[in-house]
Formats: structure tokens, sequence, C-alpha cells
């Protein structure tokens, strides 16, 4: 029985395939796929080199420090980053009583509901508190941060590439896609997957912020720090990560050895395996 | 079952004894994997996955028992609920990356486990039951993992389970009404995520049982080997403790090396970026594609593009998806050449290779976006995919003319079998 419907069954499939092989095929060559302003202007994010890269790379508590400056004075007027809570930012090198003052003094506080009286009110942040979350009532919808990076290819170049990349909209494109023109509120960026985005380029010039540290605040300088910032806020535990695999690896190396060594003693009266 | 000459279990001391009389569990470890099971002494590392597979399935659930004490199972809180994990639960992160690489682990160790199958033919007489039961522990692995893979409630979990659900849609006349009643609704929502976590939790368990189904036919006529020759006497074997356990424990150094590798310096890397921006039903990802080891499948479903004749195209992809995991359950049949092994099959073994490069082909073709020229290819595979295991099967064991097959496996390790000398000259003993 298998052997006389198998065949049937297995050509059926064949001949169906061939058949949608043969639709489309005939489509491919009739009516070529156009092609989209997206497809032939949008860029990968350029390389850039963070510390944190690598098997043996680590945070850099200075660079994040100046990313969370920059975060805090750029970004957070828009953006929230909801997953991360201000005694996290312990991790950045910060002590107790500087997380607690970065907490009371910062812009948004948090709601708070009297269950008694229904009255609704607010209080300055504490260290457990979780950064508040920020309402935007303009056009587009700003993303948290908190797990930005992860949440795209290449997350911290991408972050860069598109805090750096804005650009006017490149004569050639509207040449060749006059309906590509870039609409009215939205700006041009060839990092964004559909190359216009609603956020205006937010790093706008040198000494946008102070960094106390003494770092020259360039544009390239800020998207870097704040890029780093935020791989931080994606994946506080990075650094615990890597410290625990090459442990773990180290273990394991020396196991798989004895192993190894025990195999070979266990099979050493029979030949071949 | 098991030879004549495997060592007996004789219990050492005075608790064993009274243990062996009262529910005789060492006996029945002894004789499972222990002295007690006779294997044949000629089984390569490709022999190994088999264990590697228990193994991952015990990690999945260690590892999933202790996420399930943390996550939430509610759509408005389960994305949250894995941050929760990842951030402030201790090891927490370690944990669901394990958890998450572990599936991906699972599946290698399995594919290489059914290749292996593929090449030495160990589905046919006397192991069919192993095989059958084999795939039904696949299949089993394939739901569990789709409704793993929705529990983080990210993009690619939403629309994932979207796209999923939405294939039992496209049978004729009860699909529609049968895709609401499983999702419990007319998309995902919470109700689906409940009941996805409910059968994720439950389904590992099912595989455990069906595990020991399987290595309880195994245990009938023994394993196989790379030659396929039968055994035929006790130098052909080993006893599978200490023999296969050291062997087994060198290979799952090597496993666990390239696992915690990838755990701990790239966890992220079998993921979707998508799945780390929560659920949205209102913004459809460019690209939805599930988890890699879906993809070969997923690019069957996606090659039907035309309806045949009356045949809907997306009721044609989805029985073809299906058919061609249920094909496996008709190897034993449709293979009808009594040489097992790959090794003495000269055109199988061309087959063979092909059909691996088929099956990576469509893997690839099932990750990339659905435009052309992907389409056509895994059109083109997918048809050699069906005419191979329907078609040029059948036919390849029925014309192919097999090499020479050693006497026993001791003359295949050894060069030399007393007893093989003996039975073709009787006069010289």
């Amino acid at each position: 029985m298998v052997r006389l419907f198998g065949p049937l069954v297995g050509l059926f499939f064949a001949v169906a395939l061939l058949w949608s092989f043969g639709n489309g095929a005939y489509t491919a060559i009739t009516e070529p796929a156009a092609p989209t302003a997206e497809h032939e202007f949008h860029l990968h994010p350029k390389e850039v080199h963070f510390a944190s890269d690598g098997a043996f790379g680590k945070f850099d508590k200075a660079q994040l420090q100046r990313g969370f400056q920059v975060y805090k004075e750029v970004c957070s007027t828009c953006h929230s980053m909801k997953h991360v809570a201000f005694r996290d930012l312990a991790a950045l090198g910060y002590s107790e009583a500087e997380v607690k003052a970065i907490a009371k003094e910062w812009g948004a506080k948090q709601p708070t509901f009297d269950p008694k009286t229904g009255e609704r009110a607010e209080r300055d942040n504490i260290p457990s508190d979780y950064f508040p979350t920020v309402y935007y009532a303009g056009q587009g919808v700003p993303p948290d941060l908190s797990l930005i990076t992860k949440a795209r290819h290449d997350g911290g170049a991408y972050v860069h590439s598109l805090l750096t990349g804005y650009q006017e909209q490149p004569a050639e494109l509207l040449k060749k896609f006059p309906d590509a023109k870039t609409p009215d509120g939205l700006y041009y960026n060839p990092y964004f997957a559909n190359l216009n985005l609603a956020m205006p380029a937010p790093l706008t010039g040198e000494g946008q912020v102070t960094y106390s540290d003494g770092t020259k605040a360039t544009v390239d300088q800020m998207a870097t720090d704040v890029s780093a910032f935020l791989i931080w806020t994606a994946e506080p535990k990075l650094d615990k990560r890597k410290q625990t695999g090459w442990a773990v690896l180290g273990f394991l190396l020396v196991a798989t050895v004895l192993a190894y060594l025990a195999k070979k003693n266990v099979w050493a009266d029979k030949k071949g395996e | 079952m098991s030879f004549p000459w495997a060592n007996e279990y004789k219990p050492a001391n005075g608790l064993t004894q009274w243990l062996d009389e009262k529910l005789p569990l060492p006996r029945f470890v002894y004789n499972a994997v222990g002295a007690g099971y006779p294997v044949p002494r000629n089984l390569n590392y490709m022999w190994n996955f088999g264990v590697l597979a228990g193994f991952c399935l015990v990690l999945q659930i260690v590892t999933g028992v202790i996420l399930a004490m943390h996550y939430a199972a509610n759509a408005g809180v389960a994305f949250d609920s894995v941050e929760h994990i990842m951030r402030d639960v201790n090891w927490g992160w370690m944990l669901r990356y394990a958890h998450a690489n572990g599936a991906s682990a699972f599946f290698v160790v399995v594919y290489l486990h059914i290749f292996r199958g593929f090449f030495y033919s160990s589905y046919k007489a006397p192991r069919e039951m192993i095989w059958l039961l084999g795939v039904v522990i696949f299949l089993l692995m394939m739901a569990t993992a789709f409704m793993g893979y929705v529990l983080p409630w990210g993009q690619m979990s939403f629309w994932g389970a979207k796209v999923i659900t939405g294939l039992f849609g496209a049978i004729p006349v009860v699909g529609e009404p049968l895709q609401v009643w499983l999702l419990g609704g007319y998309a995902p929502d919470n109700a689906a995520l409940n009941r996805f976590f409910s059968l994720h939790f439950l389904l590992p368990f099912v595989i455990a049982g069906v595990i020991i189904l399987h290595i309880w036919a195994l245990h009938i006529p023994g394993s196989s080997n790379p030659t396929g020759v039968e055994v035929k006497q006790e130098s052909d074997t080993v006893p599978f403790h200490p023999y296969y356990t050291a062997k087994d424990g060198f290979g799952l150094g090597i496993f666990l090396l390239i696992y915690c590798a990838v755990l701990f310096f790239a966890p992220n890397m079998l993921g979707h970026p998508d799945n780390y921006i929560p659920a949205n039903p209102l913004s459809t990802p460019a690209h939805i594609v599930p988890e890699w080891y879906f993809w070969p499948f997923y690019a069957i479903l996606r090659a039907f593009t035309s309806d045949f004749f009356f045949i809907p195209a997306k009721l044609m992809g989805v029985l073809a998806m299906f058919s061609a995991i249920l094909v496996w359950f008709f190897l034993p049949w449709l293979d009808t050449s009594p040489v097992r092994s790959g090794h003495y099959r000269p055109l199988f073994r061309k087959f063979f290779w092909l059909l691996l490069i088929d099956v990576a082909v469509l893997g690839y073709c099932g990750g990339a976006p659905a435009a052309e020229p992907f389409v056509m290819i895994s059109q083109i595979a997918s048809m050699y995919y069906f005419l191979h295991f329907l078609v040029i099967l059948p036919i390849v064991s029925s014309i192919e003319k097999p090499e020479p097959l050693p006497f026993s496996i001791t003359e295949a390790v050894l060069g030399k079998d007393e007893s093989a000398v003996l039975n073709a000259n009787p006069a010289a003993a």
C-alpha cells in the first residue's frame, strides 16, 4: 500500500509545486518586482566599537555615566526606560547618596494615588522606583529605550548610526522615486528601516551636554556614549555573564579532557570503536 | 530482551538485596543503561546524540520549572515578567538564556540524531517502532518549542502564534471555528497565552513518557550500529557501562563546551531582535519568521503560492508542511533495501547527501524574506524533498547493488573473525 500510494502522493506535491513555480516564474518575468526606495537607500549600521564588545569586553563605567547623562538631558524628554530602576545606576559606579540624589532630582515624578481620598498626586523618585513613564503627545511613538539595543540588529551600532545619520534626502533618491519624498514632519535617515522617522535629530551640536569628566562632547562622542549606555540598560548583567562564562568554560575544558582520558582508558583493551 | 551473554545484576550488599526483592529498580537501571546492556562495540560518535537529547530534555525541564516560578502567564505582564527574570531574579538571566538556547541545542542534537537514522537506515526492521516513536517525540518537541516561543509575548511570539494558529484556518469548513476554539478568541490574547503556558509545562513530561517507550522499544532488538550487520556473538558487543558511559561522557563534555560558549557569549545569536519588542497586535513585523529549527518546514509551507485545481494555496502549504514530517512515519516501508548502513549503499549514499543539502537550502529559504529568488528556490527544494522520500528512495532501494557486507561486527572492527572462518570452512575446526 505504502509503495503504491507513496509515489502518487510524492508526485501530487511535486506537480503542485511545479505549478506554483511556473506561475511564480511567469509573474517574475511579466511583472518584475519594482525596486523600492527602502530597498535601495537603506543602510546597515556603521561599524562602531564598544568597550563591551567581544568575549573579553567589559563596560566602561565612565562612558556609561556619560551616556546616562545624555539620556537624562536629551533622550528622556520623550523616551521612557521602564525596565531600569534608579537603584540599578549603582552599577555605573554611582554611590548610594548619588543614586538617591539622581532619583530625587529626576524631572518626571512618580504618580501616587490615595485609595482613601481618591486623590492623585506626585512624589519624588526614590532609588527603588523604576524610571517613570514619559508621556509624549507629539507625532510618532517614541519607543521605550530599556531594550532598544537588543530589539534591533546590531543594536549599539544601530543607535549610534541613527543618531548621527540624519541628512538631506539624496537628490538621486527623489529623481528615481519621485513619490518617496519625505513627508512633512518626518526626517530622512538612511539607517531607519523605512528611511523617514518622526524623531528630529536629537544630537544637534558639539557641547550639547557638558561632561563633568572633561570629555569633549562632540556629536559622535555623545552618540557613542549613549549607545554604550543603552547596551547596558538592555543587558545589565553582561559583565557578570562573560565572567561566569570563562569560569564555566574553564571547568568544562578540564572536565572534558578528563572525560577523554577516562574514555581512552576504558577502551584501551578494545580495538576499534 | 537481551543477549544471552549479558551481565547479570548481582546485588552487592544487604540493602540492594532487600531492594531487589521489593522493587528491582537498580536491576532495571543496570539492564537499561548499565553493565547489563550489551551494545555493539563499533558505535561511532553519531550514536552519542540520543543520550545528548535526553540530557537536553532534563536541562529544559530543570531550567523551565525554575523559570515558571518567576514567570507570569498574563498578556499584560508576561513580557515584563521575563525582564524581571533577566534583571532581578538571582541568576535569572542565566536560567533564561540556558532555556532559550537549550531549545536550540535540543533541536541541533535531535536533527543529528534523525539524520544519523536516515544514513544508517535505523528505521528498518526490527526497529520500526523505535523510529515511529521517535517521530512522535519530534512532533511533540515542535509543539512544545512553538508554544514556549510564544510565552515571552514579544512581537515574534505574538505574530508567530498568529501565523501558526492561522494554519488551522486553512482547513475547509471547520477551519475557522477550530482556530477560534484553539485560541480562545479571534486573535492570540490572554486566553491563548494561558493555555500555551499550561501545555508548554505539560508536554515535556509527555515527551519524557514517549522517550521511555522509545528506549523500551530500543532494548528489544538492541542498538543498531554503523555496519548495519546485526549482533551475532558476544565478541560483537561491549557492556554499555563502562564503555559507552565513558564515551558518552566525553561527548557530553564537547556538547556542553559548545552550548555554554553560545549561552555565555552569544546568547541572542539564534533569537530574533523583534522578540525584545513587546507584542503589539497593531504593528506587523516586516518579516515574520519562526525560530531557526522550523525554517525548513516554514519554507515548504510558503512554497505553495498558487491554488492547485480546487485546493487553495494555503491549504496545500499546510498539507505539505505536515506531510513533510508525516512521511517519516512511512520510511520503514518506503526503503526496501535489505542493507541498512549507507556505508554499503553507494547510490543511496549520494541521495542522502543530496537530501542533507536540500534541507539546508530549505532552511536558508525559510529564514529569508518571502521574496524571489527564495520562493522559487524553496519550490525546487520542496519538490526534491517529497520526491526523495516518496519516489527516489523506493526506486533506489530496488535497483541498487549494495557493496559486500562484513560477516560480523567483530570482523568489521578487527579485520578478521574466527567464527566467520569457522562458518566458511567447518573442516578447519
